[in-house]
């Protein structure tokens, strides 16, 4: 993975193979704490704890493709070696919450990437699941929750092409304006 | 800055397009493999391509989505392409670059793009 939102776009997939009905994407960076925390909530079938102490090991996975799983372990390397942290709370038949923390300003964390494409792609695969994206930078925040935008559009779908792109530009603007031009 | 307004403004035009579409179905999907192994080998900016190109050309036909592991992750990214009533064809090794001619060829004009399917790359 060369960039985080590769990272979050991977485990993301995994709600919704948990059939979360709702993810919640959270990126919060804090430059007086001198970091970034990135956290995906959902509310899928969950985990039992044994599951959840093997999910960190490369060689425990669920598919049946392969014997690997490199989803999460990655996820986690990212956040360790920038300095920061890595957990999951998981309760069965509740959700998961898989939270990274990583060093802001460590060289070694790497680049955040784009978000957008990230969040456009995760909706116009699963149009029937909600999400919802916060961004924050110290005190200024906003959000995207596709239950909002699901009232206005009535039957029309989220993955409208015109509808994914006014997604697109409407996160662009905002993250630009809550986090500057990065 | 985009308001809530202007989709609002959005659903009803895209209200009356969805009336013509119905009357066309997605008859040809393309698929691209979006698990680990696709993504770390760069099949986000694919699949945004093929979006990309099929909204370019306005092919209301087809249905662009994703799937897991194909379990062939040394050729990733991988993409099939399934017309009813043919043959699928798995793409391999796939590029942004690469995506204007497999929508040309195969999805407009039928012909599938030999040089970059599995088989090609399996000789």
């Amino acid at each position: 993975m060369r960039e985080l939102s590769l990272n979050v776009l991977d485990i993301a997939q995994n709600s919704v193979s948990a059939n979360a009905s709702l993810i919640q994407i959270e990126v919060n960076e804090n430059t007086s704490d001198d970091t970034l925390t990135i956290i995906i909530t959902d509310n899928g079938k969950g985990m039992t704890h044994e599951q959840v102490e093997k999910v960190v090991n490369p060689f425990y996975t669920t598919r049946t493709t392969r014997r690997v799983g490199l989803g999460v372990p990655f996820f986690k390397m990212a956040a360790e070696m920038s300095g920061g942290s890595f957990s999951i709370k998981s309760e069965v038949g509740k959700g998961t919450i898989v939270t990274a923390i990583f060093g802001l300003s460590n060289v070694d964390r790497m680049p955040l990437g784009d978000m957008t494409s990230t969040i456009s792609l995760l909706i116009r695969c699963n149009c029937d699941r909600d999400f919802i994206y916060k961004r924050t930078k110290d005190d200024k925040q906003f959000i995207v929750d596709t239950r909002q935008l699901r009232t206005i559009l009535g039957d029309v779908p989220l993955n409208e092409p015109d509808v994914l792109k006014w997604i697109e530009d409407y996160i662009n603007e905002n993250t630009t304006a809550v986090c500057g031009n990065n | 800055m985009k308001s809530l307004a202007e989709l609002q403004a959005i659903r009803d035009k895209a209200k009356q397009n969805m009336q013509i579409r119905e009357e066309s179905d997605a008859v040809k999907r393309v698929v691209v493999g979006m698990a680990t192994c696709g993504i770390a080998a760069g099949a986000r900016p694919v699949l945004n391509a093929f979006v990309d190109e099929v909204a370019k050309r306005h092919l209301t036909d087809v249905a662009v989505t994703q799937t897991g592991c194909i379990g062939i992750c040394q050729y990733e990214p991988v993409v099939e392409v399934m017309i009813s009533g043919q043959e699928k064809v798995t793409y391999v090794k796939m590029t942004p670059e690469k995506v204007a001619r497999v929508v040309n060829d195969h999805l407009v004009n039928g012909n599938p793009v030999v040089e970059y399917t599995i088989g090609a790359y399996q000789k």
